[in-house]
């Protein structure tokens, strides 16, 4: 990521691109013309324009279906733009990547046609937590990328790096902290449970989540800032203004690689670990080249070249992978992590969302 | 010229288009907005066509009252703070040379050029420990040392204002421009100190002119978003933040729009109410 960001741009490039971006724009009547050919919906931003350069150019080299990346919106206004096209019988998107509680919100009005394992045996390489399936055993999903949600520090504040989630709660730290805004992707409740209730169990039962939500209230006089945009957080962690808090790790190691004085811990505790799934939608045509693309994504190598480039998480087992020791520190951890309770969120989301707010903003 | 009441119905003509555009834009989508108010929300999914009350009953708690109460505190709070900024400014603005005056109102335009996330930044920046404006406060000697300035109210009210005030100078400066000047020389041929006549002639001149433009600054106030989330703490969260919350990231559409319907309808009840006041106030 770091080489894409040092990239000298000469202007030919610039041309080039010019003339990349006119042909991409007259990419949909190329491809109506190919027989083979798939859209993927991923992350917009660096995520996509990642993915573009690493992994979709060299997927049609060896298939031969052409890829058309489609940019995706964060948070769950693509899963209800994928909805409303499906009842039409469009699919804006063949194969997009999805967050765990956009699946499992997919799954209870059947949007995701189930995928046939059988296509794809290299899903025998993930780890078994990676595969989303529908109650009654169907695969809603298949891992696509998983990232960290961490402890992060600024150096030049913090000399010694915090060892556990516990300093959240640290009086020394008050009005130093920057968390996300959202119940449904701060994971702070997993966080409190893990840290002060021996697992993400005790959020089990609604006495357990009342319990929770009192004591991570504690934390509410530490707080600085709630953030909803990453980049505003990021700012103020890399200048010292607001020196803690929770980010994301592969963006942090990235920043502290370009010499910024950031760093990102796994607590003991664990890091938070999110994952994104590569999910089809009802509505698309393209099944056969969708489970050639889950496949070809489900390779080793292709885990261990976005390991490298986009700084993402293995979904695949480690003892596949040949990610030197250095290389799977940076993007992962042997610690155990903290899975989020993602059936909380569906089955439960109002009244969490309800509960967040008044917490958070009472 | 005389103007005769439209007689045929081809007199009507010019007023399709805006009438179709505001149907198309504004009916349409409002209509929606309270159709899809009274749906019924899934949990688990998205959510279904439907006649149910749930989602303005959700509404109905002191949490979102409080959250309402303070949307609308500070949206006024903007308006007075623009308006007592806005009319003095405006008026010597008004009575100053031909050249000054185009310069001070194409860098007000400038402002206007800015977007919200750009002027959320910028003050964001100003006000913090490490890089902000108290660190000049401090080379200068009369502070101690540099503190950070948000997240906190003033904050807020401070980018609101910034981001308001050119609307505000716009609206009123035809309205001063226009403002006959024998008036204040008669005020003050009959004695009146130059605050005097502003307060006790141009002021109650532009009665409805200012009235107007505290309403349409605390309309233009009460659906800001971004800025109390950027300098705010959760507390001076405004209802449109908690609005956009549901619809983007809870995907709760219908809970979303009963509270947009409940803020429309806030809002033009106050605004009725000053018009009505207004009224009164003229005919005494």
């Amino acid at each position: 990521m770091r080489d894409i960001l040092k990239t000298n741009v000469s202007r030919r490039a610039v041309l080039g691109a010019g003339v990349a971006g006119a042909s991409l724009l007259a990419m949909p009547a190329v491809l109506r013309a190919q027989d083979k050919s798939l859209k993927v919906g991923v992350y917009g931003g660096y995520f996509k324009d990642s993915f573009d350069k690493n992994i979709f150019a060299d997927f049609t080299k060896e298939t031969g279906i052409a890829i058309e990346s489609v940019a995706e919106p964060t948070g769950e206004a693509w899963l209800v733009q994928l909805e409303q096209a499906a009842k039409a019988g469009q699919a804006p998107a063949d194969v997009s990547m999805m967050s765990q509680v956009a699946m499992l919100k997919g799954q209870s009005t059947e949007l995701w046609a189930a995928l046939d394992t059988a296509k794809i045996p290299n899903a025998t390489n993930l780890i078994d937590h990676f595969v989303n399936k529908y109650p009654d055993g169907r695969v809603a999903g298949i891992g696509a990328v998983a990232w960290y949600i961490t402890l992060v520090t600024n150096t030049d504040v913090y000399k010694e790096a915090p060892t556990s989630w516990n300093a959240l709660w640290d009086p020394a730290n008050a009005d130093k902290l920057g968390l996300l805004a959202l119940v449904s992707n701060s994971f702070l409740l997993e966080v409190t449970a893990k840290t002060h209730f021996g697992g993400t169990n005790a959020l089990d039962t609604e006495e357990g989540l009342v319990k929770a939500f009192e004591k991570l209230a504690e934390v509410k006089p530490n707080v600085r800032l709630w953030y909803r945009d990453e980049a505003q957080f990021e700012q103020s962690l890399k200048s010292g203004e607001i020196p803690m808090g929770q980010y994301y790790h592969d963006v942090t190691g990235l920043a502290a690689a370009d010499g910024q004085p950031v760093r990102s811990t796994f607590p003991q505790e664990g890091g938070i670990m999110d994952s994104g799934c590569w999910a089809l939608s009802r509505a698309s045509e393209k099944v056969e080249e969708a489970h050639t693309f889950i496949n070809y994504m489900c390779q080793p190598q292709i885990q261990s070249l976005l390991s490298r480039k986009v700084g993402t998480a293995p979904t695949v087992k480690r003892d596949l992978l040949d990610l030197t020791a250095e290389e799977f520190a940076a993007v992962s951890s042997d610690i155990d992590p903290i899975i989020p309770r993602y059936d909380l969120y569906t089955s439960k989301s109002d009244w969490l969302n309800q509960k967040w707010t008044e917490m958070i903003a009472g | 010229m005389r103007r005769e009441a439209p007689q045929k119905f081809s007199d009507y003509g010019p007023l399709f288009f805006p009438a179709g555009m505001l149907i198309v834009f504004f009916v349409v989508p409002f209509a929606t907005m309270i159709a899809v108010s009274f749906f019924r929300r899934d949990p688990a999914g998205f959510y279904s066509p439907d006649f149910v009350f749930d989602n303005y009953a959700r509404f109905l708690s002191l949490f979102f009252g409080k959250v309402l109460g303070f949307s609308l505190f500070l949206a006024v709070m903007v308006a007075i703070c623009c308006v007592v900024l806005a009319v003095p400014f405006t008026y010597l603005l008004s009575r100053a040379k031909r050249k000054t005056q185009v310069l001070w109102l194409v860098a007000l335009l400038s402002i206007l050029s800015l977007s919200e996330v750009i002027i959320g930044f910028a003050w964001s920046t100003l006000f913090s420990r490490t890089a902000g404006i108290t660190n000049l406060l401090v080379m200068l000697g009369i502070m101690n040392e540099a503190v950070a300035l948000n997240p906190s109210f003033g904050a807020v009210l401070t980018a609101m204002v910034y981001q308001a005030l050119p609307y505000t100078v716009l609206v009123l400066y035809p309205a001063l421009v226009r403002l006959d000047p024998t008036l204040t020389e008669a005020a003050r041929t009959l004695g009146a100190s130059p605050m005097k006549s502003f307060f006790t002639v141009v002021v109650p001149a532009l009665r409805n002119t200012i009235v107007a433009t505290l309403i349409m600054v605390f309309i233009f106030a009460l659906g800001s978003y971004l800025l109390p989330q950027i300098l705010g703490r959760p507390q001076h969260w405004t209802l449109s933040v908690l609005i956009t919350d549901q619809a983007i990231y809870q995907s709760n559409m219908p809970f979303a729009a009963a509270m947009a319907v409940f803020l429309v309808l806030v809002t033009l009840g106050l605004v009725a109410l000053t018009v009505y006041a207004g009224r009164k106030g003229e005919a005494a």
